[in-house]
């Protein structure tokens, strides 16, 4: 099998999605007749048609709003934010009617809302966000965050057959910068193995001293500095891979806190009201008897994203930034 | 184009100015929205309904207004939770719409719509029970008032924040045509959840996707305490539909068999390929916001005026003048939702309210 890039695993797993099942549908801008601005969608409305691959007027709370009518009368609609800043204009939508629905008066509403997050494209403050602390707050819905090939494809296949409104945030830089191959299990074969399962974080690299606790983009990073403290300081980093940021996977949070006794939650988030905050929160209550050392959180300013490419990288976590953390946190 | 009919001579009440003025004025587009006026005549529009029909919208009417002043006394004994919604004098607007429906049909009720529900099916003990925060509520004390559905009865429960229906039902229509079932999808908006983004979005896609959908948009006077002309600087809501590409019809809203005309026309419309239709049903809010609300902001000769066509005593009229049914028929209806109600409340009362464990079930589906 060939590898694959990041945003064509998106694509397969679309596609065969939406092959294997006839009540997945698209909805959004610019994504049947142009194939999406990413190309993620390229070549579906030739195949699947303009009943199931729906190119939307510029509203994405009714593109959500829809979704949520559709997948109530059983349909499973996957709805694209051209990028996912756009997300916020279906705000209402999303934390009023698609995540309490469930809970209100038991009818469950399954969708997927995905499309690229993240910055380090230079794409400034309305094409870089990284908005699930919006969302991780509201009961109801949950959240992914694929680093990997395979779990771009995996997980979003498990998005679209999970019961509730799933959001899944994509790194845009990560499309063409990664190639894998796709997992055998559920790989061209229409789908019909299961896929992981979501809620679920991955032990991405283990090791004895220090513990990093990320997703997304931010994966690589971590990698690679795992790579060079080894190399540099003989810090054996552990990385786990959250993937799903909600629900959490509080079992795999501890399991790594007992095992390493220190923690830097790594994540590419303005840090006040994030996901890591989250994940400190639970550490330090749970945790707490472990622990060797504080819990660090290595996020972005508070701040916009900004333009300039000095300025961006100034902004966002990098291995440079991360390797000195790390050496502080290791040296506590 | 809308059938817009000439507007009311004048309103009673002179409604606050807005702050700015374009300095071009359009007298037409730019006239002062007023809050709507009862039409002259009292004759109700032509029906294809059969008398038995008529007299089963009757009891719906009435069935609406028996059921709110029974909550009304739930809530004067403290006995309802929440606050409490009344739809007192848009009856006709709920129930003539909704008997437009087929039983494949879906809606999306707003607050004012409990005679839409209970034409769909809905139970007054269920109505009750959701007021009282009981654990045999159809949301199991979850949620209150009429926020709830069931699709078995092609009901989608609202959330309180308004226009966001539109698109919801908007999918729903969507969905039903790709599913082949013939349905036509229905729901309701107020003259103040006219402004807002969901309204537009919704209808825009609406008519672009042409899904079969109905939109009702009761033009009931006064948002809360703010009146029309505070909302938009056009008198008919239904001209909005010519910026939408699809039709737009103004109906007597205190008429229900000019509503149920009116909205089968469109229902029919939509089940034939034809795309959503903008109704508006002109009507009045005959209390406040919510019980609280004495709506002492409300000129109390507007309230006098719309007395005069409240739409259950002028369906009355009709059926009476008409031949269809007499005083003491009528009078039985009455005694036998009475009856009902008893029961009903007996039942909604000695439901117990939920356990604490339940408040933390059922966040996700599995």
């Amino acid at each position: 099998m060939t590898a694959v890039t990041y945003l064509e695993a998106i694509r397969q797993a679309l596609w065969e999605e939406m092959e294997s099942d006839s009540r997945v549908f698209l909805l959004g801008q610019d994504v049947g007749i142009y194939g999406g601005p990413f190309r993620v969608t390229a070549g579906l409305l030739d195949h699947f048609g303009p009943e199931r691959v729906i190119d939307t007027p510029i509203s994405e709370s009714a593109m959500v709003g829809a979704a949520i009518g559709a997948a109530m009368l059983g349909m499973r609609p996957v709805v694209e934010m051209q990028f996912i800043d756009f997300i916020s204009c279906a705000f209402n939508q999303i934390i009023n009617f698609a995540g309490p629905n469930h809970y209100r008066w038991g009818q469950r509403v399954p969708l997927v809302i995905r499309g690229p997050s993240g910055g380090n494209v230079h794409g400034s403050a309305f094409h870089s966000q990284n908005p699930e602390s919006y969302f991780q707050h509201t009961p109801g819905l949950k959240i992914v965050a694929p680093a990997t090939v395979a779990d771009a494809y995996g997980l979003l296949k498990a998005a679209i057959r999970d019961p509730n409104p799933v959001l899944f945030f994509e790194h845009k830089y990560l499309y063409r910068r990664i190639k894998g191959e796709l997992p055998a299990a559920n790989g061209g074969d229409g789908g019909s193995e299961a896929p992981p399962a979501l809620g679920r974080a991955r032990l991405a690299r283990p090791g004895r001293d220090l513990s990093i606790i990320t997703y997304g983009a931010m994966l690589h990073v971590a990698l690679e500095a795992a790579e060079r403290l080894a190399a540099e300081a003989g810090i054996d980093l552990e990385v786990l891979d959250l993937r799903t940021v909600k629900p959490l996977d509080e079992a795999a949070i501890l399991a790594t806190v007992r095992k390493t006794n220190k923690v830097l939650v790594l994540t590419e988030e303005q840090l006040s009201g994030s996901v890591a905050g989250e994940v400190a929160a639970r550490i330090a209550e749970r945790g707490f008897a472990w622990l060797d050392g504080p819990v660090h959180r290595l996020c972005c300013p508070d701040t916009p994203v900004p333009y300039s490419p000095t300025l961006e990288e100034a902004y966002l976590p990098n291995v440079d930034k991360l390797v000195a953390r790390v050496r502080e946190l290791a040296s506590y | 184009m809308p059938k817009t009919t000439s507007t009311s001579p004048a309103a009673p009440a002179k409604p606050r100015r807005a702050a700015t003025a374009p300095a071009k004025a359009n007298t037409k587009a730019n006239a002062k929205a007023k809050p709507p006026r009862p039409p002259a005549a009292d004759r109700l529009a032509a029906t294809e309904l059969t008398p038995a029909q008529q007299l089963d919208l009757y009891r719906f009417m009435k069935l609406n207004r028996m059921v709110e002043e029974r909550l009304g006394n739930l809530y004067r004994q403290g006995k309802v939770v929440g606050g409490l919604y009344s739809s007192r004098g848009q009856e006709a607007t709920s129930v003539g719409s909704a008997y437009a429906l087929a039983p494949q049909d879906f809606m999306g009720p707003l607050i004012r719509n409990l005679g839409s529900m209970l034409v769909r099916g809905v139970k007054p003990r269920e109505v009750m029970m959701q007021y009282m925060a009981k654990g045999g509520s159809p949301t199991g004390g979850k949620d209150g008032n009429t926020h709830f559905g069931d699709l078995e009865r092609g009901l989608v429960a609202p959330i309180s924040m308004l226009g966001a229906l539109i698109p919801v039902m908007a999918g729903v229509a969507l969905a039903g045509r790709m599913q082949g079932r013939g349905l036509v999808a229905l729901t309701y908006i107020g003259d103040g959840g006219t402004s807002t983004g969901d309204f537009h979005e919704g209808l825009n896609l609406a008519a672009v996707l042409a899904v079969p959908l109905v939109v009702i948009a009761e033009h009931n006077g006064y948002a809360y305490s703010t009146p029309t002309s505070r909302q938009m600087r056009i008198q008919d809501i239904a001209v909005r539909a010519a910026a939408y590409g699809i039709p737009g019809e103004i109906v007597d809203g205190n008429d229900v068999l000019a509503v149920h005309a009116v909205t089968r026309r469109a229902v029919e419309r939509a089940r034939a390929g034809g795309g959503p239709t903008l109704i508006e049903a002109k009507t009045f809010r005959m209390k406040g916001h919510a019980e609280h609300d004495d709506a002492g902001y409300v000129p109390p000769e507007l309230f006098e005026q719309w007395r005069g066509r409240d739409p259950i005593e002028r369906f009355e009229r009709h059926l009476l003048g008409g031949g269809l049914a007499g005083e003491a028929e009528l009078a039985a209806i009455a005694a036998a939702i009475d009856a009902e109600l008893v029961a009903e409340m007996d039942f909604a009362l000695a439901s117990p309210m939920p356990p604490p464990e339940r408040a933390l079930e059922g966040v996700y589906a599995t």
